[in-house]
C-alpha cells in the first residue's frame, strides 16, 4: 500500500508541478472552443447544434496533450527500471499512472468542458450531465491514452505517434459521450449511451494495464 | 534473502549482434564479481539480463534463497538493486523528493533513509533540484537508495566512475559492509573494484 501511495503521489506531483499539465490541457480546451465560432461563424443557430459534439472533440484532443510525459521520460532517465524493480507488478504501475493521469488532467478537463459547451450555446440544463459524462469519458481517455503512450515508447517523435495510435481508440467514447448529450438535449434518456460509455471505460480499465505493461517490458529489453 | 545467483549457459544478442554465448557463472552470499570487457562487449546488457529486462537467446538466470530456487520475477521485485548510468532522477524535483520516493517505493523506512543521508552526507543537497547536482552527487544519491533499502544483490554499472577519491573510499566501505552482511555484488567496471572480487571477463567487442 505504501508503494501504491508513493507512486501515486509522485505521478500527481510530476503532473502538477513544473509543466502545469492540467492548466495547459484546460487552456487548450478553451482555445479550441474559442476557435470554433471563428471558423464556423458566430451564428448561434449554427453553433448550438454542434456544441455538444464539438465539446467532446475538444475534450478528446486536450486529453492527448500530456500523454507523452507518462512513460517516455521515465524510460529516458532510467526511472522505469526503478519502477520495474519495485514491489508492484508493471501492470499495477501502468494502472496507477493512468489513474493519476485521469486525476491530474481528466478531472480538470471535466470541469472545463461544461464551460466550453456553454460558451458554444449548449442548453444550461445539460451542464451536470456534460461534466459527469466528461469525467467518465476522461477515465477512458486516460487509460487508452496510457496504452498509446506505452506502445509509442522508444519511437522518435513519439508524441505524434501517440496521437495517431490513440485518436482512433478515442472514437467510441466520443460517440457515446456526445450521444448521451444529444439524447438528453432532445428529451430522451441518456442512460443507454452512458451505459455504453461505461462499458468502454471498464474494458479499457481491464485491458490497458495488461497490454501497457507488455509494451513497457518490450521497450525496456 | 537471496543466497545465490546462478547464470547458466547464457547467450545474449542486441539486435543482430551476438554479445556472448554460453556464459556460466555463479555468485554466492558475500561474494563480489568484477565484470570487465571492452566497450560494447555486453557488460550493461548482462546486468540488465540478470535484472530480467532483456530476454536471453538461451540459458537462464537462476536465483536461490535459503529455501531453494525462487522466481526471477520475485527476485527482481524484492531482492535486487540495479544502479545504471541513468539514475532515474527527475530534473525538476528536489533530491529529497526523489530519494524519498525511491526509498518509499522500494519499501524502505524513513529512518533508514535518514541514516543513508547521514552516511553519504547528503543533507546539504536534499533541498536542491536534482538538475543542479553534479554527476558525483547524483551517484551519491543513488548509493543512498542502495543503503536505505536492504536488498541482497547489487547490480552496479561502473559505480565509481563519477565519484572523487574520497567518495570512492566511502563507496568501497559500503560495498565491503554489504558483502560482510551476506550481500552479493555484480559490478561492471573498468578500474579494479575496491573489494575482493572474482573476475568475469567478457572479452573484446564483437
Amino acid at each position: 500500500m505504501k508503494a501504491v501511495r508513493a507512486l501515486f503521489a509522485r505521478e500527481l506531483s510530476l503532473a502538477w508541478g513544473g509543466g502545469g499539465g492540467p492548466l495547459l490541457a484546460c487552456g487548450f480546451l478553451l482555445c479550441l472552443t474559442a476557435i470554433l465560432p471563428l471558423a464556423a461563424g458566430g451564428d448561434p443557430r449554427v453553433l448550438a447544434p454542434a456544441a455538444l459534439g464539438a465539446s467532446w472533440m475538444a475534450l478528446a484532443l486536450a486529453s492527448l496533450l500530456s500523454l507523452e510525459r507518462m512513460f517516455e521520460r521515465d524510460l529516458e532517465d532510467g526511472a522505469l527500471d526503478l519502477l520495474a524493480t519495485g514491489p508492484l507488478p508493471l501492470e499495477a504501475v501502468v494502472g496507477i499512472k493512468a489513474l493519476a493521469q485521469w486525476l491530474a488532467t481528466g478531472l480538470p478537463l471535466a470541469l472545463a468542458a461544461p464551460v466550453a459547451a456553454l460558451a458554444l450555446g449548449q442548453p444550461p440544463e445539460l451542464i451536470a450531465l456534460t461534466g459527469a459524462s466528461a469525467a467518465l469519458g476522461g477515465l477512458g481517455f486516460a487509460f487508452t491514452g496510457a496504452l498509446g503512450a506505452a506502445l509509442a515508447l522508444g519511437a522518435r517523435r513519439g508524441g505524434l505517434l501517440i496521437a495517431v495510435v490513440v485518436l482512433p481508440l478515442f472514437i467510441p467514447p466520443v460517440v457515446f459521450g456526445a450521444g448521451a448529450l444529444t439524447r438528453a438535449a432532445s428529451g430522451q434518456s441518456p442512460a443507454s449511451a452512458l451505459a455504453l460509455l461505461g462499458a468502454y471505460v471498464l474494458f479499457a480499465l481491464v485491458i490497458v494495464p495488461i497490454a501497457g505493461a507488455a509494451a513497457v517490458r518490450n521497450a525496456q529489453g | 534473502m537471496l543466497t545465490r545467483l546462478g547464470i547458466a549457459g547464457l547467450s545474449l544478442s542486441r539486435g543482430e549482434r551476438r554479445l556472448f554465448s554460453d556464459l556460466s557463472f555463479a555468485l554466492s552470499a558475500g561474494e563480489a564479481a568484477a565484470l570487465t570487457g571492452a566497450n560494447g562487449a555486453g557488460k550493461t546488457s548482462l546486468l540488465r539480463a540478470v535484472a530480467g529486462f532483456i530476454r536471453p537467446d538461451s540459458g537462464a538466470v537462476v536465483f536461490h534463497d535459503a529455501d531453494g530456487e525462487i522466481e526471477a520475477e520475485t527476485a527482481r521485485r524484492s531482492a535486487l538493486h540495479l544502479l545504471g548510468h541513468h539514475e532515474g532522477l527527475k530534473p525538476q524535483r528536489t533530491a529529497r523528493q526523489e530519494l524519498g520516493f525511491q526509498v518509499e517505493w522500494l519499501g524502505g523506512s524513513a529512518a533508514a533513509m535518514d541514516a543513508a543521508v547521514e552516511r553519504l552526507r547528503l543533507a546539504p543537497l536534499l533541498d536542491l533540484e536534482t538538475r543542479k547536482l553534479s554527476a558525483g552527487q547524483r551517484r551519491r544519491l543513488s548509493l543512498a537508495r542502495l543503503v536505505a533499502v536492504p536488498r541482497a544483490l547489487w547490480l552496479l554499472d561502473e559505480p565509481l566512475a563519477p565519484l572523487d577519491e574520497a567518495w570512492r573510499g566511502v563507496a568501497a566501505e559500503l560495498m565491503a559492509e554489504h558483502l560482510a552482511g551476506g550481500g552479493m555484488i555484480l559490478a561492471a567496471v573498468h578500474d579494479p573494484l575496491p573489494v575482493p572480487a572474482r573476475p568475469l571477463d567478457l572479452g573484446g567487442a564483437r
